[in-house]
């Protein structure tokens, strides 16, 4: 029946039944509350989904329509047959413009004809070259003995971020927690902290390796150096968001200065103190790259030079490709545990309902 | 010449000589509070005195701004007065501790606890066994009638399973005191009404006295044996009011006399123009100024 309604011309059924109006704002009202754009109401699970495929997608499609597309962008021309210029060689690419003047002089001087195709630069891999490089990369065998596998140095470089992000967050979750609680400790530490964090970790490089050595140490210090500041003053600010009545209710309850810190202040900020370390493992991966330059090159990064030297820039993709990967699923799994691990805290399920 | 609301039944005055021949719970002797903020020095609360019986139920009434809240943070311990002192049986107070319960306006039990270790809080922090606070905790529990409820988490409750929770989590720790800072206020009218009885309930089976700020006149009369008027801009004790109205308290008593003339004399107390309305007052005296000012043109 509602939906005969809704097929009656408005204004007749406004003019024949006015208490209908009434029926149609809230009509109206239910479609906006179901619009794509209402500002802060969240989506349908179907549009969720959708809308996270889309996101994905979209890039790939771009990506897509460039490398299949002949017409759009291609710059560069592969030889297939080189004619009668001298340089050109089957199999070569050549810009555009240069193959038009080659081109254009053989026509004016008479001779065999140059043929290309239009392609893209060599370092815009098609999408499914990067795809197979997925796999064959891992299957590559390295061009020298002492060289090592993609997968070892993949796991090189996790081990450097683990290293790097657990001994960080060893010092930096108790002092953050520390300066959240106790204004004192906050005062002797902030000013310092908040003045090192704008020193760009990379810039340490140099001493790192000075003091460290050229291997892995010196890498795990700048992943150190670029988490440790942020992380204490984040997690410092988020001790500070506890609502400071349950410390109040505690004391009225009897707790000591210890079980105040441990029993309340703690345990109250453990799911927000769990989510900043998921966001700040991201930005550890962010200095992993600037790491391992440092010193001897090593890990991914290496991978990835080696790579690009060889001109292999499908596996550079894929290199890249798979950080993401890992990131992405290392959040998605941390995101996973926190309903386990923080079954009262609410504001989680927000969170992790994108993942 | 006694008022309408003075004039106490015989029963009624037998139970205010029964109450003040017990002994005093708390005293609070000549509390002054001032805040300074960027130089500006405002007095929240001057000279304020009374003493509460043991068992007492006393509600602290007054209009907004008149340091109720202040006087209730000072008498648990988590704010410091500027002078005066106030004594708890005899010593002073000098910090937040079991010996002071507190229930708080906002939803203060612990998010990350069950309702059960909610409760057990207090009696974990006295050096209780596990098994022992476990057996005493579901005790309080019961007696909010929450048994249901022991093993939910807090966000699971409605807002007045909740400060029911906050109130058997607060007496479990044996206090000899137990402060509300308008513990109701964020429930709703229904609700408010039946933890209104509630809470006479558990203050009739137990050995508690009780201090409970409100800024609601019905709430204020219902509760209390007497009622501590205050007035702003500063906090002074208006006065100190002895509610006429028979226990156990009814909802139908509040449309009887004693009830109704105690009403009518706080509301004059509160809404006195010496209070902060003054601003609106003004506002409103302006139109009757213009057309006063007009035919003179």
């Amino acid at each position: 029946m509602s939906h005969l309604d809704s097929l009656v011309p408005l204004e007749q059924s406004v003019s024949t039944r006015p208490e209908s109006d009434t029926t149609i704002k809230s009509d109206m009202s239910r479609r906006n509350a179901n619009s794509w754009f209402t500002p802060r109401v969240g989506l349908s699970p179907g549009r969720n989904r959708a809308l996270g495929i889309a996101s994905f997608l979209l890039p790939l499609i771009l990506w897509s329509a460039i490398s299949y597309l002949p017409f759009l962008w291609h710059p560069n021309i592969k030889i297939t047959d080189a004619g009668d210029v001298s340089y050109f060689k089957t199999g070569m690419q050549v810009e555009r413009e240069r193959f038009e003047t080659e081109y254009g002089k053989l026509v004016t001087s008479g001779g065999a004809l140059p043929q290309g195709v239009p392609t893209n630069p060599v370092y815009l891999p098609a999408p499914h070259e990067v795809a197979t490089a997925l796999y064959t990369s891992f299957t590559t065998e390295p061009r020298r003995k002492s060289e090592q596998w993609f997968h070892e140095s993949l796991w090189h470089s996790i081990t450097i971020i683990f290293w790097g992000f657990t001994l960080s967050s060893l010092v930096g979750v108790p002092l953050g927690v520390l300066c959240g609680t106790y204004a004192a400790i906050s005062r002797l530490q902030e000013p310092f902290i908040e003045f090192f964090r704008y020193l760009p970790a990379p810039a340490f490089g140099a001493l790192a390796v000075a003091i460290l050595g050229i291997h892995d140490a010196p890498k795990i210090a700048i992943i150190f150096i670029g988490t440790f500041f942020q992380q204490v003053l984040v997690i410092a600010n988020t001790t500070r968001k506890l609502d400071t009545a349950l410390v109040e209710a505690a004391m009225t309850l009897g707790s000591g200065k210890l079980a105040l810190l441990f029993k309340v202040v703690i345990p109250g900020i453990l799911p927000d103190l769990y989510r900043d370390l998921r966001i700040l493992l991201g930005w550890a991966w962010t200095y992993l790259i600037v790491a391992e330059l440092i010193g001897t090159s090593s890990g991914i990064t290496w991978f990835i030079t080696q790579q690009a030297r060889y001109k292999n820039f499908d596996n550079v993709f894929a290199a890249i490709i798979i950080i993401g990967i890992i990131g992405l699923l290392t959040d998605m799994l941390l995101a996973r545990l926190a309903k386990r691990f923080f079954p009262w805290d609410k504001s989680g399920d927000k969170q992790s309902a994108g993942a | 010449m006694t008022l309408e609301y003075q004039q106490q039944t015989i029963e009624v005055r037998d139970r205010f000589d029964k109450l003040k021949a017990r002994d005093i719970t708390l005293q609070v002797q000549s509390l002054g509070k001032t805040f300074s903020t960027n130089g500006n020095t405002v007095n929240a609360l001057t000279d304020v005195s009374f003493d509460v019986h043991r068992r007492e139920f006393m509600t602290i009434i007054g209009p907004s701004g008149c340091g109720k809240s202040t006087l209730v943070r000072i008498l648990a311990g988590l704010e410091f007065a500027t002078s005066g002192q106030v004594l708890l049986n005899g010593d002073r107070v000098t910090g937040p501790g079991p010996d002071t319960g507190m229930v708080f306006q906002t939803y203060t039990l612990f998010p990350w606890l069950t309702v059960k270790k909610n409760v057990m809080f207090g009696l974990r922090n006295r050096g209780i066994s596990e098994s022992m606070a476990l057996q005493e905790a579901m005790q309080w529990i019961d007696l909010v009638g929450l048994e249901r409820f022991a093993n939910h988490y807090p966000h699971q409750l409605s807002g007045g399973m909740k400060q029911r929770v906050a109130i058997a989590r607060a007496l479990a720790a044996k206090p000899r005191i137990l402060l509300m800072d308008e513990p109701f206020g964020a429930l709703d009218a229904q609700t408010r009404a039946k933890m209104q009885s509630y809470l006479l309930e558990i203050w009739r089976n137990i050995d508690i006295t009780i201090v409970f700020i409100t800024h609601d006149l019905d709430e204020a009369i219902f509760l209390a044996d007497r009622i501590l008027v205050l007035k702003a801009n500063p906090g002074e004790v208006q006065e100190l009011i002895e509610v006429p109205v028979p226990r156990p308290r009814l909802a139908g008593q509040m449309l009887e006399t004693p009830f109704i003339s105690t009403r009518q004399h706080i509301g004059q107390l509160i809404h006195s123009p010496s209070s902060e309305d003054d601003g609106l007052s003004e506002v409103i005296r302006m139109t009757p100024v213009g057309d006063e000012v007009e035919p003179q043109w």
